[in-house]
């Protein structure tokens, strides 16, 4: 059935900080070279060289520019991809029980082998985890690298989703959300972590950072504010004093 | 939302079909229509052609069709799950009216009840075909307390449309069933009115500074996309029709999906024989193709959320 668990034991999922995320799109690259052989491999990739290249990604990197009056512009790199809502929406409304969100873990996945492709859970996610692959018929998203966070083969370090593993600036962290004590329950609050359209109401479990509050001017290191205006002659006094005309 | 043509034919023409089976079971039932072969065959054939070809239609923008019995197993949570279920279970019914009807020459006791079974079972289906985009959060202009009633009003309105064509052709006249087309387009017309008013004036709540959790820090525009073409998410989603046709649409939709069939509906309870009969087909004619301009503004109006993450500053 696709009514969605009354708890999950675990809450896994991403914490993403907005302040250290440089966009860099090394998350989606990796995310897409992992998955393309994993859970729900293989993703689509139609005319990558070409000028239309299209295919199914489940991680999408946007840069967006905060306009803040007399303050500088700032701009936010925003990776995107699935929440793992407590309240998936996405679950509930398929028709087939092919979405389904685990009870042990909180991950939300999709049985290929069940889903007939009529896409109404991409319409009810509010964020756009969800991307149609055209050449199988059928719906996918971010697995959150469950062939990789419990793959005894991997070595125990990287028993980690290939975004958070990939990030060159360690904007990206995963753990349990459900443990107060976790380290990315810790980082959520010191952080100020926030939902993604709370206003919904889907609950999701994945946190982004606020970037933090910047310094508009620069540290008084006792150096003058304007250099010294410096009195020339001879050849060089010649010369301003014609330049300057 | 991308205003897909297996589905804005699926919802209009199953619409219709489920609108004139209520009419037939309810109006058979209360013995209004004439006990006879022929009308038992036509309404009911036309009816349950309409729905066939219309649940057809739906499986054809499925990914895998040939799963598509699959969407019937989670009636507990899904809507769409509930619609497949609810349209299944409408045959049976549907069925024995039939064998009353065209077999047996009587629409009276049994009969009576599976006729009556058949509308409500008949409506419940257009309820849940509703409660589909009603049920998605994601998109403001569905997710409002107007679109569970249009759908349902206008299926009614569609089936007593269909519904006054076929007195007309087999000679049973009747004022009520005509007053009763005639109502029903007026309050179909008033419902959607009020549709298209309040999306007018109303907006979802998330905003492109909640969608990615910078509140109040300033106006947000995008600097860059994350891709250099469209996506999946961009053309199922990102459908933008322009403000001008859309408002020109409505226009067409006022007028030929409820403006003159109303006229054409009322005019035909002036005039008889061959007149009034070409008042009803013109008022069905007009108004089909006026619904399916109405269903077509209704995905293409739609805005859903994650437009948000691509140059929406709201939905």
């Amino acid at each position: 059935m696709t009514s969605l668990p009354t708890s999950t034991n675990k809450k896994l999922g991403l914490v993403i900080d907005l302040d250290t995320c440089v966009g860099c799109h090394a998350c989606a690259t990796n995310c897409k070279e992992w998955n393309t052989g994993g859970h729900s491999a293989p993703l689509p990739d139609f005319n990558p060289y070409g000028a239309e290249p299209d295919g199914v990604w489940f991680n999408r990197v946007h840069s967006f520019e905060v306009k803040r009056g007399d303050r500088p512009n700032l701009t936010i790199n925003f990776p995107r991809s699935c929440l793992h809502c407590d309240n998936a929406a996405c679950v509930t409304v398929c028709p087939t029980g092919a979405s389904y969100k685990r009870s042990e873990d909180g991950i939300v996945l999709v049985n290929t082998d069940k889903c007939i492709g009529c896409k109404l859970c991409s319409w009810a996610c509010p964020y756009g985890a969800r991307e149609f692959d055209t050449d199988e018929g059928v719906m996918k998203k971010c697995t959150l690298c469950v062939d990789r966070i419990y793959n005894e083969n991997l070595e125990p370090e990287d028993r980690q989703p290939a975004c958070v593993l990939t990030c060159p600036t360690g904007a990206r962290h995963f753990g349990d959300l459900n443990d107060p004590e976790s380290e990315v329950s810790q980082l959520t609050a010191a952080r100020h972590g926030r939902d993604l359209m709370p206003e919904l109401g889907y609950k999701p479990t994945n946190k982004y950072l606020p970037p933090r509050a910047r310094k508009v001017d620069s540290v008084d290191v006792g150096a003058p504010e304007e250099l010294e205006a410096i009195e020339a002659d001879g050849f060089l006094g010649w010369l301003d004093k014609v330049l300057s005309k | 939302m991308h205003p897909a043509f297996s589905v804005i034919f699926f919802t209009t023409c199953s619409g219709a079909g489920y609108g004139l089976l209520a009419m037939m079971g309810i109006l058979g039932a209360a013995g209004m229509l004439p006990a006879d072969r022929w009308m038992g065959l036509a309404g009911l054939f036309f009816a349950l052609a309409l729905v066939s070809v219309g649940l057809l239609a739906s499986t054809f923008h499925l990914g895998r069709p040939e799963r598509a019995w699959r969407a019937l197993t989670q009636w507990r949570s899904s809507w769409l799950a509930r619609e497949g279920v609810m349209a299944v279970l409408t045959y049976i019914p549907a069925a024995l009216l039939g064998l009353g009807w065209v077999w047996f020459e009587d629409t009276s006791g049994l009969w009576a009840v599976a006729g009556v079974v058949s509308a409500i079972l008949a409506w419940l289906t257009v309820i849940c075909t509703a409660m589909i985009y009603k049920s998605l959060r994601t998109i403001h202009q569905w997710h409002n307390d107007w679109t569970v009633p249009s759908y349902l009003l206008l299926s009614v309105m569609s089936g007593a449309v269909l519904m006054s064509v076929l007195i007309h052709l087999f000679g049973v006249e009747n004022a009520y069933i005509q007053g009763l087309t005639v109502v029903t387009l007026a309050l179909g017309w008033g419902l959607k009115t009020m549709y298209w008013s309040f999306n007018k004036r109303s907006k979802g709540l998330p905003t492109v500074n909640s969608a990615i959790g910078i509140d109040a820090a300033g106006d947000v525009s995008v600097l860059e996309l994350p891709h250099t073409s469209a996506n999946y998410l961009m053309k199922e989603m990102g459908y933008k029709v322009a403000q001008k046709h859309a408002d020109k649409l409505r226009v067409i939709s006022h007028l030929t999906g409820f403006a003159l069939p109303l006229a054409f509906s009322a005019l035909a309870m002036l005039v008889d024989g061959y007149a009034a009969l070409a008042c009803v087909v013109l008022a069905w004619g007009l108004c089909s193709l006026g619904i399916i301009v109405e269903r077509w503004l209704f995905f293409a109006e739609a805005k859903h959320s994650v437009n948000l993450y691509y140059g929406a500053t709201s939905v």
